[in-house]
């Protein structure tokens, strides 16, 4: 299985990363090396086997639906690269 | 010009309980080896102040007699831990200028046992690499160099930073953090110890994702016992993280005894790769001796999935990554990237992440993006988490079959050239990975102790896999071989 530019430019788009239009060949021809080692598990017989969703065999614990922190907005807010009047500030979103 | 920075944990700790010495005077100490390794670029962040300041706090304790197992021990924290105040930027430049209004549960745990942070470790970009060149901050250089040469190597990665601080004596010891190597490997190419727990047993709580299945947070350090006093400090069961295991951590160091009578030390014969190097070669078989004297019996095991780890996990890990990273948007924190007039919130998710990875991530973000995406989820995701399912179970056999531990090598090489790998593709880099990614992808304990130095003089060390949650029983293994191996060659001082 081959990926030619127009993939690259695919997956790129939906992992929100911009790549300039000359560079899609080089990074195509990365991503056939990678999968080309990773077609090794081809090879692998998993008839009947089950995928790991969990390496250890715990179940995930549940905890009370209750408030346990929260009233930080300052500390949340902190860290933006833009923040207005308590919020995250974005660029226009809706016309 | 003090040599308190030389000491190990437990020799700093009795010095400490004694009264020969203080906690400020070991922070001292290491500050100025600190300040005077520049050229290693292992240190990115320096916290002097919070240091000087957590070492009286701990003087006060140990006055007090209140003095915890990591009281006044002065540390490094890699660049992945979140430190409240302090950048921790997982040596990214996307998380420019973070400073996280909260602290990992790992470094609080070191902080409440009385450790005192010295700063932030260099490390590969969001720990993806294996040699700390994929780093925002410029690569850490290895202290050690072959005989008579004076190319620089590197520490190994992703972890490069901690291996080269705690190699250098600019610490007693440090953090870092394992996904597929990232503890084992740089440990190995520095000559100093290093351990990944079991899944679970460290919170991952405050710890910049990576892959979750797989991330895990140790010590590293300059011995076993070492290791023993920081894993235990750095262990517990934590409600914030959903993986952590609610279990008692064990007094690993009250386990170290050393003793292999009875213990059954598997080989298994899948390590043996082609080509390998003679060196390594003679090095395992020198370690299976040693484990052999030491009172153990050697089995050879298989493991018969071993060669599909590496294709596995360059499926699972960008898999995860790219999920995981889908949080850098340049909207809540880090870098947010100059938009032109016009531009809307996708161009500002595009340009932001264009700017803030760096190329390694990037290829990792977009293969995992590829795997999971809409007619390959079961051709890779799935096929990848079902060959996990076998290489775990690999692992399950040898140990109902009576198997108490594993050796094998740790790196396939000593440490190599830094840019030695650049024009090479990226699965020459990976393969560094290929004796301890297994581990990751079964969930267990690994331990890296250096046993010999090649014909060039660097340092070279072999790996012990435990049972899951017997961390004490592997510890006590590797107490063992470090006590038959025992190394001592340290690297010349050139910086």
């Amino acid at each position: 299985m081959s990926i030619d530019e127009h993939t690259a430019a695919r997956v790129a788009k939906l992992a929100r990363i911009k790549v300039e239009p000359e560079a899609l060949g080089a990074l195509a021809q990365e991503f056939n090396t990678i999968l080309g080692f990773i077609e090794q598990l081809a090879e692998v017989d998993i008839e009947g086997v089950e995928p790991m969703t969990s390496v250890t065999p715990q179940n995930l614990t549940r905890r009370a639906d209750v408030v346990a922190d929260g009233d930080m907005q300052d500390a949340i807010l902190k860290n933006a690269p833009d923040a207005r009047e308590g919020f995250f500030a974005v660029p226009k979103v809706v016309e | 010009m003090s040599t308190l920075n030389k000491l190990g944990l437990a020799e700093a700790r009795d010095a400490l309980r004694k009264g020969e010495t203080t906690s400020k005077e070991l922070t001292e100490a290491c500050l100025s080896a600190i300040e005077g390794a520049g050229a290693l670029n292992a240190f990115v962040h320096h916290t002097p102040e919070i240091a000087l300041e957590r070492a009286a706090a701990a003087d006060a304790r140990l006055k007090a007699g209140d003095a915890p197992a990591m009281c006044g021990l002065p540390i490094g924290i890699k660049d992945l831990f979140c430190t409240k105040g302090v950048p921790s930027q997982a040596a990214s430049r996307i998380l420019e200028g973070f400073k996280p209004e909260y602290e990992s549960t790992v470094t609080q745990n070191l902080a409440d046992a009385g450790a005192v942070m010295l700063g932030k470790l260099n490390m590969d970009e969001f720990a993806m690499g294996s040699s700390t060149e994929t780093s925002v901050y410029g690569n850490a250089v290895n202290p050690w160099r072959r005989a008579g040469e004076d190319t620089p190597l590197t520490p190994g990665g992703s972890s490069g930073g901690s291996a080269a601080a705690v190699a250098a004596d600019l610490c007693l010891a440090a953090t870092g953090t394992d996904t597929g190597g990232s503890i084992r490997q740089p440990a190995a190419l520095t000559g100093r110890v290093g351990i990944k727990p079991t899944y679970g047993r460290c919170s991952r709580w405050g710890v910049v994702a990576f892959a979750s299945s797989l991330d895990q947070a140790g010590p590293m350090t300059k011995s076993v016992r070492d290791a023993a006093i920081m894993l235990e400090a750095m262990c517990s069961y934590d409600p914030k993280d959903s993986t952590s295991a609610n279990l008692a951590v064990p007094n690993f160091e009250a386990a170290l005894t050393g003793d292999m009578r009875g213990k059954k030390i598997g080989i298994p014969k899948e390590y043996r790769m082609d080509g390998m190097p003679d060196a390594i070669e003679k090095l395992w078989q020198d370690g299976i001796a040693m484990m052999k004297d030491a009172g153990a019996e050697i089995v050879d095991i298989s493991l018969p999935h071993t060669k599909y780890a590496l294709p596995a996990y360059y499926v699972i890990a960008p898999a995860e990554a790219s999920s995981n990273l889908a949080r850098y948007d340049g909207v809540r924190y880090g870098h947010r990237a100059k938009l032109d007039a016009g531009d809307g919130i996708t161009e500002m998710y595009e340009k932001t992440r264009a700017e803030g990875f760096g190329a390694e991530v990037q290829r990792r973000v977009m293969i995992g993006t590829y795997v999971l995406s809409a007619g390959f989820y079961d051709a890779y995701y799935n096929r990848a988490r079902r060959v996990r399912t076998l290489i775990k179970k690999d692992f399950d056999d040898a140990f109902a079959a009576g198997i108490d531990c594993i050796l094998t090598p740790a790196t396939p090489s000593a440490a190599f050239g830094l840019g030695e790998m650049t024009d090479a593709d990226p699965i020459k880099m990976y393969l560094n990975d290929v004796f301890t990614v297994t581990v990751n992808l079964a969930g267990l304990p690994g331990i890296v102790v250096p046993t010999a130095t090649d014909a060039q003089g660097l340092p070279l060390g072999l790996q012990l896999i435990g049972k899951p949650w017997e961390e004490a029983d592997l510890l006590s293994s590797a107490y063992a071989l470090e006590q038959a191996a025992g190394f001592v060659a340290k690297p010349d001082k050139w910086w």
